[in-house]
C-alpha cells in the first residue's frame, strides 16, 4: 500500500522548546493511525504542523506525492486533508448546516461577483454543496440538528458536527485530535463504527489522537507512541502497549 | 531657544496624553476591557475640580484631591455597577457600552455645568520661568508644563511602587495574568478589577486636573482629547505602562514641532491628525503594536 | 404553531422560507411603498435619510456583524462616497443613477486597497486603525481644496433623469432611495447566501477552523471590507443627494460612532438590524422633540439632551437586549411560533469566565 501522508525529520522550536523532535511517520491508504502519549508530547503540534497552522523548523510533509512543507494552510483543505479540533473549534452563532456547508468551501469555484447577484450558476453549485452535506448528515445521523444553532447544541452532538464539517470537504486524509475526549460511553462506541465505515466505505485514511486506549485498540492498524516530542514506539496497538519505553513514559518508572 | 519651548511644551502635551492612555492601559491589562470613556471620566473629573475649587470656594490643593478621590470612587462604581453585567461578553460589547456612557457622561455635564467653557484657578497659573531674555524677547516655560511633568513623574513613580510593593497591587497583576487562577487563590477578583476602574479613573482626573491651567478653559467636550491617548497607548503596546507613556510623548512632542515648523497651512491641517498619522505607520510595520501582547490561539 | 414541510433545497436558499415570510414582508414592502400617501413631507423627506443611513449600515453590518470585524471609520467612507458622486456629477455630463455605482466602486477600490495592510490588525488595534484612518480622511476632506471645496463645502448638483428633476425632500427622491436600498438588500442577502458570506460568518466564529476548512482569511477579510465600503459609499452617494451641500465636518467620527450604534441597536448579525437602527437613529431626535414638550424645561432645553438618551437607550440595549431590536423580534416571534413550549433558555448565551481576546 503506498504511503498518503508521509512526515520526514519534522521539528519544531518554540523559542529553547524542541516541541516535536525530528518525528517520521507515514499514514497509508485506508489505514488508521495513530498517535498516542502523554500530555505535552508533542501530539497536537503535529497535527497543527500538517494543517500548516505551525511552520517546522526541520523537516518535510509529503502528501500524495507532493511536498506541502510550505503550502499556505488554507490550500490544506482543498488538498485533500480535513481536521477537527481538540477542543471543537465550530461555528458558534451559525447553524449545524452552516457549518457544514463551509465545510465546502474549499470546493467552491464561484467568484465573489457571481455570488452577488446569485447567478445560476451560484444556485446550481449550492444545490451540489447541498446534496454533498445531505450525504453526510445521513451518514452521521444528524437530520434532527440540521436547522439548529451550534450554542444550543450538547457537547457530544457537537464533536460529530465537527467530523461532519471535516468529511464535506470530502478528504483523502483525515485528522482526528481525540475525537473521544469528554464523549459518553455509548458516544464514543459510535465514534469507533463511524471511524471504521470512514476508513472501509469512504476510504478515507485517518490520522488520529486520541487517549482512550480501549478505543485506540479497536480500530487503529497502527499506533505511534511520542514523549518529549520524540517517537519511542511504533507498531501495533499491542506491541506498542507493551513496548518498555511506552510503559515508563505513562508510569515514570 | 525657541526649540526648548517648544519640546517642553511637547512633552508637557504627551505627559497629559501619557497620563490618559495610563488610565486606559490599567483596565486592559487587568480585564481585556477598552473603555472610550476615559476621556469623559476626564471631563467628569475636571468639572469636580472645578465644582469644588471654582464654586464651592476650597482651596487649589484640597478641591484637587478631593475631586480625585471623587472620580475615583465613581469609577470604582461604574465598574461594580454597570461594567460587572457585561464580563465574558465580546470585547466589542465593551466598546459599544463604554462609547454610550461616554455619551451619557457628556450630555449629563452639559447638563449640570452647561455648555459653555469654564477654569478653575491654579496657584501657578499664568506663570512663567524666564529662561534666556535679549533684545529679540524671551524664551519662556510654562509652569502648568512644569508641573504636569513633574507630576507625571511623581504619579509613575507612585504607580510602579504600588504595583510592585503593595500586596493589593500585586493582586491586580495576578488577576490581570490569570483571572480564574487569581479568583481560586482568594483573591477577592470582581472587587480587584473595580479598584483598578477606580484608580484608573483617578489618574485621567489627575491628568485633567493638571491639563486644567494650560488649556486656560474647558468644556464638556474637553472629552475628545482622549482620543488622541488612544493612539498613544497603542502605539505603546496597548499593555504596557511605560508605553503608554512612552507613546503619550511621542504624540505629544510630534505634534508640537508639526505646528512650529511646518509651514503655515500644513501645520494647520498636519499638526492635529499626526498622533494618528504615527498610529498607522506604527500598526503598519506592527500590527499589534510596539509590543505585541496578542498571542496565537492553541488549538 | 407552525409546522413547516421541506420538500427541495430551493427552500433553504430562497430569501422568504415560507409563506409567513412573505405575508409579513409583503406587508412591509406595501407600507414602505404608500408611505408617501399617509406622511407629510417632511416625514418622506426624515425617512429618505433614514434609508441613506441604513445602506450604510448595511454595508458596515457586513464587516461587524457577519466578519466580526470592527470599523471606526465607516464615516469616512460614507463621506468618500458623498464627496465622489459631487464631483462625479461637476466633473461629467452623467446622470446620478450612472454617477451612483461608480462613486459605490470608488470607495469599495479605496476601502478595499486600505484593507490590505489594515486588515493584518485584530480586534482592537483594528478599530483604533479604522479610528484613525477615519480621522487622517477627513483632515483630508477638509484639505483637498481643488477637489472637495475645503472648509467651505460643495454643492451637490440636484439629481435629474430625463429632464426630470427629483426633489430630495419630497416623495419622488424616496421611491428612488427604497429601489436603491432594496437593490441593496438583494445584494447582501445573495452575499449571506453564498460561499463568500459562508466564509465571512466563519471568519467571524473562529479563524483558525476558518483556514483549516480551506477559508483564505486575508483575502476575505478584504472582500468583506471592500463590499462593506461600497455599499457604505452608495449610501453616502444617496446622502449626498440628500444634503444638497457637503461639508467635511459632516463626516466625523461621531458618524462613524452613529453607524455603529445603529448597527448595535438594531441587532447585530441580521441585515434587518441595520435598518431598524437606522429608522431609530434618525427618529429617535423626533421622538424627544415631541417628549420635550412634556418635560420640565430644566431638562426638556438642555443642549446635549438627544445624545445622552441615545447613550442611555444603547447602555439598556447592551446591557438587556445584546441581540438588539431584532433579536427581541424574532425572540417574540419564536415565542408564538412554538407556544407554548418556549424555554428562556432557547437564546441564552453561553457564559465564559474571561474570554481572552489576546489569544487569537
Amino acid at each position: 500500500m503506498s504511503a498518503v501522508l508521509s512526515a520526514d525529520d519534522l521539528t519544531i522550536r518554540f523559542g529553547g522548546l524542541t516541541a516535536v523532535d525530528s518525528v517520521s511517520f507515514e499514514v497509508r491508504e485506508r489505514e488508521v493511525y495513530t498517535i498516542v502519549g502523554p500530555n505535552g508530547a508533542g501530539k497536537t503540534t503535529i497535527f497543527n504542523l500538517i494543517s500548516r497552522i505551525y511552520d517546522p523548523t526541520e523537516g518535510r510533509i509529503r502528501f500524495g506525492g507532493a511536498d506541502i512543507t510550505e503550502t499556505p494552510a488554507h490550500r490544506i483543505a482543498g488538498l485533500g486533508i480535513a481536521r477537527t479540533f481538540q477542543n471543537i473549534e465550530l461555528f458558534e452563532h451559525a447553524t449545524v448546516l452552516h457549518n457544514l456547508l463551509v465545510g465546502r468551501h474549499c470546493k467552491s469555484r464561484t467568484n465573489v461577483f457571481e455570488e452577488l447577484a446569485f447567478l445560476p450558476k451560484v444556485r446550481r453549485a449550492e444545490y451540489a454543496h447541498r446534496e454533498k452535506v445531505e450525504e453526510v448528515i445521513d451518514f452521521l445521523d444528524l437530520q434532527p440538528y440540521r436547522e439548529q444553532y451550534i450554542a444550543n447544541l450538547p457537547y457530544g452532538v457537537r464533536k460529530v458536527v465537527e467530523l461532519a464539517r471535516a468529511l464535506c470537504t470530502e478528504p483523502k486524509l483525515l485528522l482526528l485530535d481525540e475525537p473521544a475526549s469528554g464523549l459518553s460511553v455509548e458516544e464514543t462506541e459510535n465514534v469507533a463504527f463511524w471511524i471504521d465505515d470512514i476508513k472501509n466505505d469512504l476510504g478515507i485514511a485517518i490520522l488520529m489522537v486520541e487517549h482512550d486506549m480501549s478505543l485506540v485498540t479497536e480500530v487503529s492498524d497502527r499506533v505511534m507512541a511520542m514523549n518529549d516530542g520524540k517517537t519511542i514506539a511504533e507498531g501495533t496497538s499491542d506491541e506498542v502497549q507493551n513496548h518498555p519505553d511506552v510503559l515508563r513514559a505513562y508510569l515514570g518508572a | 531657544m525657541e526649540l526648548i519651548q517648544v519640546l517642553v511644551a511637547g512633552i508637557a502635551q504627551g505627559c497629559v496624553y501619557g497620563l490618559i492612555a495610563l488610565g486606559f492601559v490599567l483596565i486592559y491589562k487587568a480585564t481585556e476591557q477598552v473603555n472610550f470613556a476615559q476621556g469623559d471620566i476626564m471631563m467628569l473629573g475636571m468639572f469636580a475640580a472645578f465644582t469644588l475649587i471654582a464654586i464651592a470656594g476650597l482651596p487649589w490643593w484640597l478641591g484637587a484631591l478631593a475631586g480625585i478621590a471623587i472620580t475615583g470612587v465613581f469609577g470604582f462604581c461604574l465598574d461594580a455597577f454597570v461594567l460587572r453585567r457585561i464580563i465574558g461578553q465580546p470585547q466589542f460589547a465593551v466598546i459599544i457600552l463604554t462609547i454610550a456612557v461616554g455619551f451619557v457622561f457628556r450630555s449629563a455635564a452639559g447638563g449640570v455645568w452647561g455648555a459653555d467653557p469654564v477654569s478653575f484657578d491654579t496657584p501657578y497659573g499664568g506663570l512663567v520661568v524666564t529662561l534666556d531674555e535679549n533684545e529679540t524677547g524671551r524664551t519662556v516655560i510654562d509652569a502648568a508644563d512644569l508641573t504636569i511633568i513633574l507630576g507625571t513623574l511623581v504619579l509613575v513613580g507612585a504607580l510602579y511602587a504600588f504595583f510592585r510593593f503593595t500586596r493589593i497591587g500585586v493582586a491586580m497583576q495576578a488577576s490581570s495574568q490569570n483571572q480564574l487562577a487569581a479568583y481560586y487563590m482568594g483573591i477577592p477578583v470582581k472587587y480587584v478589577i473595580s479598584l483598578i476602574w477606580g484608580i484608573s479613573a483617578a489618574v485621567s482626573c489627575i491628568a485633567g486636573i493638571l491639563l486644567a491651567p494650560k488649556i486656560a478653559t474647558f468644556d464638556p467636550d474637553v472629552g475628545f482629547l482622549a482620543i488622541t491617548a488612544f493612539a498613544a497607548a497603542v502605539i505603546g503596546g496597548f499593555g504596557s505602562l511605560p508605553g503608554a507613556v512612552l507613546g503619550g510623548l511621542i504624540i505629544g512632542i510630534t505634534e508640537q514641532l508639526a505646528q512650529a515648523y511646518l509651514p503655515g497651512e500644513y501645520a494647520r491641517s498636519i499638526a492635529p491628525i499626526s498622533g494618528f498619522v504615527i498610529l498607522l505607520a506604527v500598526l503598519l510595520i506592527r500590527p499589534d503594536g510596539l509590543f505585541a501582547q496578542i498571542q496565537r490561539k492553541k488549538v | 404553531m407552525r409546522f413547516v414541510f421541506k420538500t427541495g433545497y430551493d427552500q433553504d436558499i430562497r430569501f422568504f422560507k415560507h409563506t409567513g415570510y412573505w405575508q409579513s414582508y409583503g406587508f412591509l414592502f406595501l407600507t414602505a411603498v404608500t408611505a408617501p400617501l399617509y406622511l407629510g413631507n417632511f416625514e418622506i423627506s426624515e425617512l429618505t435619510q433614514a434609508i441613506s443611513f441604513a445602506i450604510a449600515g448595511l454595508g458596515l453590518m457586513l464587516l461587524v456583524g457577519f466578519t466580526g470585524q470592527v470599523s471606526l471609520g465607516h464615516a469616512a467612507f460614507f463621506g468618500i462616497g458623498a464627496y465622489a458622486q459631487a464631483w462625479l456629477l461637476a466633473s461629467f455630463d452623467i446622470s446620478f443613477l450612472v454617477a451612483m455605482p461608480i462613486a459605490a466602486v470608488f470607495t469599495g477600490i479605496i476601502g478595499f486597497l486600505l484593507a490590505i495592510p489594515l486588515l493584518r490588525m485584530t480586534g482592537i488595534y483594528l478599530a483604533i486603525g479604522t479610528l484613525a484612518l477615519s480621522i487622517v480622511l477627513e483632515q483630508i476632506l477638509k484639505s483637498w481644496k481643488s477637489v472637495t471645496g475645503g472648509f467651505d463645502g460643495m454643492a451637490v448638483e440636484p439629481a435629474s433623469l430625463l429632464g426630470y428633476q427629483f426633489n430630495p425632500d419630497s416623495w419622488d427622491f424616496y421611491y428612488v432611495a427604497l429601489a436603491i436600498l432594496i437593490l441593496v438588500l438583494a445584494l447582501c442577502a445573495n452575499l449571506l447566501r453564498s460561499p463568500t458570506g459562508r466564509a465571512m460568518v466563519a471568519v467571524r466564529d473562529s479563524e483558525v477552523s476558518a483556514r483549516s476548512m480551506g477559508v483564505n482569511i486575508a483575502r476575505t477579510k478584504i472582500t468583506a471590507f471592500g463590499i462593506s465600503t461600497a455599499i457604505t459609499g452608495l449610501g453616502g452617494a444617496l446622502f449626498a443627494h440628500k444634503l444638497q451641500y457637503l461639508a467635511p465636518d459632516g463626516f466625523n467620527l461621531i458618524i462613524s460612532i452613529t453607524f455603529l450604534l445603529m448597527i448595535v441597536v438594531g441587532g447585530l448579525g441580521s441585515l434587518q438590524g441595520a435598518i431598524l437602527g437606522a429608522l431609530v437613529v434618525i427618529l429617535l431626535p423626533q421622538a424627544i422633540t415631541i417628549m420635550k414638550d412634556y418635560l420640565p424645561p430644566s431638562i426638556g432645553h438642555q443642549p446635549g439632551l438627544e445624545p445622552g438618551i441615545f447613550g442611555l437607550l444603547l447602555v439598556a440595549f447592551i446591557l438587556f437586549e445584546p441581540m438588539g431590536i431584532y433579536g427581541r423580534w424574532r425572540k417574540i416571534k419564536l415565542f408564538f411560533d412554538i407556544f407554548p413550549v418556549y424555554r428562556k433558555a432557547t437564546f441564552r448565551r453561553q457564559k465564559a469566565y474571561l474570554k481572552t481576546e489576546r489569544m487569537r
